[in-house]
């Protein structure tokens, strides 16, 4: 049976930077137990401001914010890693905070960076992952063996893991958060670092895993990701909810989602003004020296006119690009940034 | 839980086999040769009495456990903990995160007898003749061990999750070597009577607890803390150090 998750007005402040940003011990004085606030000055993070949402069972649901948004932070209360400050979360029925044991039994997490134990090789990372959730010992054998083949680890199986690749581990690190056959799972930034094949594979195996009735979370910045896998996308932005929907309900609402991407030269004034005169067109924005984004409510239909206009003013055309409606336009329309700024 | 409590277990103590030879020679050479300088070469060319032996071993063996107790759970829980956060599928498996921790100190304490029971033999071998132990109370003498055993790893855990990687060294020369020659490893406490400040001084060192009670219970023919002391002051730091302990792993684990 599915279960689903529940945020209520969560918050996190952090009085020192959150544990990514400096590693504890490098950056600190000598003695963690005697660094008192006199002598370094506290800094407070807001890091989720007033988070509500809730994420049905059974569903693909996306996280999407630009780095420093709250999506980490939010993965990290919703898997016991981070104790809020303030709100409520749940998974399925057991309230996160209170009932950790029981919460961690049912979460599979996938961290944005791998966490795999180095003192052991692939196998037993899966073996003893295995034997922590009390899987009988032939069981957890065979789902090794199973998983390292089917993330195509196999070879390397008897290996220690401190000497594979970035895209080793993170298979390795998926593998390992399947290992108890968890009912939700999570995916922190899954895609961050993969090569294109590896980011294929990982997609096909995420959404197997859901189809199987399985919930899953998974923060990423990156669009297509999202626009892929989700169900449903939250669009995060200084630690709040600042859109939820599905991908297609988001981007339809927003006005002139669609960017026509046209270069030419030579780019004047005048030209910019009669491409913004064009019907359907919300707004023209140039591009460097040599052409000009036009953000406008339709996209193949509106070219000739465009090129037309080019045309007439005695410009050369060497390029027409649409892009439809995407998240990130999305993201840009009600953050008025980029998503990789 | 019970179940994931020994499956952490195991995963350390797999993991302590397969690194067997190296941690023996990391934290067992040189007492070893500490042994063989001053209670081999200096006892037979005359330098330092033959009483000197049996005066010695206790506090060698005292040094063995706690140097590989502390070491035993400071390492890992300080590279564990670093960025890479190693720690972080045991901190997810289905039990609460104090049970980490204390399974940490538990594997701790198992490294420390071990150390204890490999280097007893072991000295009293390289020592040669003379050595005069008894044995009035074995089960004593066990219960000292495992006092001794588990002050080494909470301390261990307490540095662990104190410092970071950057300041092994540091740990090494500024708590480490303290602790060790102020622990009356070398000299039994009495010897001190002629620096009266000092002597009082190094009471806060539990180090002295663990050489004077064992010496209490091996040779007990020398001058030695008187028992009720002892075992006060290893229960004492058992408890502060356990506690400590937990409180800082608590502090790193949970953000």
């Amino acid at each position: 049976m599915s279960i689903g998750i529940r945020t209520e007005q969560l918050r996190k402040v952090y009085t020192s930077a959150p544990p990514s940003a400096t590693p504890r011990g490098i950056a600190g004085a000598p003695f963690a137990w005697r660094s008192t606030p006199a002598r370094r000055p506290k800094v407070e993070i807001v890091a989720l401001e007033d988070l509500t949402l809730e994420v049905r069972p059974g569903e693909i649901f996306g996280l999407l914010g630009p780095n420093g948004a709250g999506k980490s932070t939010t993965v990290g209360v919703l898997t016991t890693r981070i104790r809020p400050t303030a709100g409520r979360a749940w998974v399925g029925e057991e309230e996160v905070w209170v009932r950790r044991v029981s919460v961690k039994r049912r979460i599979g997490v996938v961290p944005q960076r791998a966490n795999l134990d180095f003192s052991l090789t692939a196998r037993e990372i899966l073996t003893f992952h295995g034997a922590y959730f009390g899987i009988p010992v032939a069981e957890r054998n065979a789902r090794a063996q199973a998983l390292l083949e089917r993330f195509q680890l196999a070879d390397r199986a008897d290996q220690l893991a401190v000497g594979f690749s970035g895209g080793m581990m993170q298979r390795l690190s998926i593998a390992r958060a399947m290992m108890h056959d968890p009912e939700v799972l999570f995916l922190d930034e899954p895609s961050a670092g993969l090569d294109p094949q590896t980011r294929l594979l990982l997609w096909e195996i995420v959404r197997q895993y859901g189809a199987r009735g399985n919930t899953i979370v998974l923060t990423t910045h990156n669009m297509e990701e999202a626009d892929d896998l989700c169900a449903r996308v939250a669009i995060v932005d200084h630690g709040k909810v600042i859109a939820l929907g599905t991908p297609a309900d988001l981007k339809a609402s927003i006005p002139g989602g669609y960017v026509i991407r046209l270069k030419f030269s030579p780019q004047t004034p005048e030209l910019l003004a009669s491409l913004g005169n064009a019907a359907g067109v919300t707004d023209v924005r140039a591009l460097g020296t040599f052409g000009a984004d036009v953000y406008a409510d339709r996209g193949g239909s509106l070219v000739p006119e465009l090129l037309e206009r080019t045309l007439r003013a005695g410009a050369q055309v060497s390029d027409v690009h649409i892009s439809e409606p995407s998240l990130e336009n999305l993201f840009l329309h009600h953050t008025g940034r980029s998503l990789r700024d | 839980m019970r179940k994931t409590f020994f499956a952490l277990l195991a995963r350390d103590a797999h993991v302590a086999r397969r690194n067997f030879a190296t941690v023996l020679l990391q934290t067992l050479l040189q007492p070893m040769l500490l042994v063989f300088v001053f209670g081999r070469v200096m006892t037979t060319s005359g330098f330092l009495p033959m009483q000197y032996k049996s005066l010695l071993l206790p506090g060698i063996i005292a040094l063995s456990m706690v140097l590989a107790g502390i070491q035993a759970v400071a390492m890992p829980v300080i590279s564990e903990f670093q960025f890479t956060r190693e720690i972080e599928d045991r901190l997810l498996a289905p039990i609460e995160i104090e049970w980490v921790a204390v399974e940490k100190i538990l594997a701790g304490m198992i490294q420390a007898l071990v150390a204890g029971l490999i280097v007893f033999p072991g000295a009293w071998l390289v020592m040669g003749r003379g050595v005069a132990l008894s044995f009035p109370h074995p089960f004593l003498f066990a219960a000292l061990c495992l006092l001794v055993a588990l002050l080494s790893s909470s301390i261990g855990l307490t540095l662990g999750c104190s410092v970071g990687q950057g300041q092994i060294g540091l740990m090494f020369s500024l708590v480490l070597a303290p602790m060790i020659f102020f622990g009356c490893t070398y000299y039994p406490w009495s010897a001190l009577q002629k620096f009266p400040i000092l002597q009082h001084a190094v009471l806060v060192n539990p180090m002295v607890y663990a050489s004077e009670g064992l010496r209490s219970a091996l040779v007990p023919q020398f001058p030695h803390l008187p028992l009720t002391a002892v075992l006060a002051g290893l229960v004492f730091f058992d408890v502060l150090f356990v506690s400590l302990g937990l409180r800082q792993f608590r502090r790193k684990a949970v953000h």
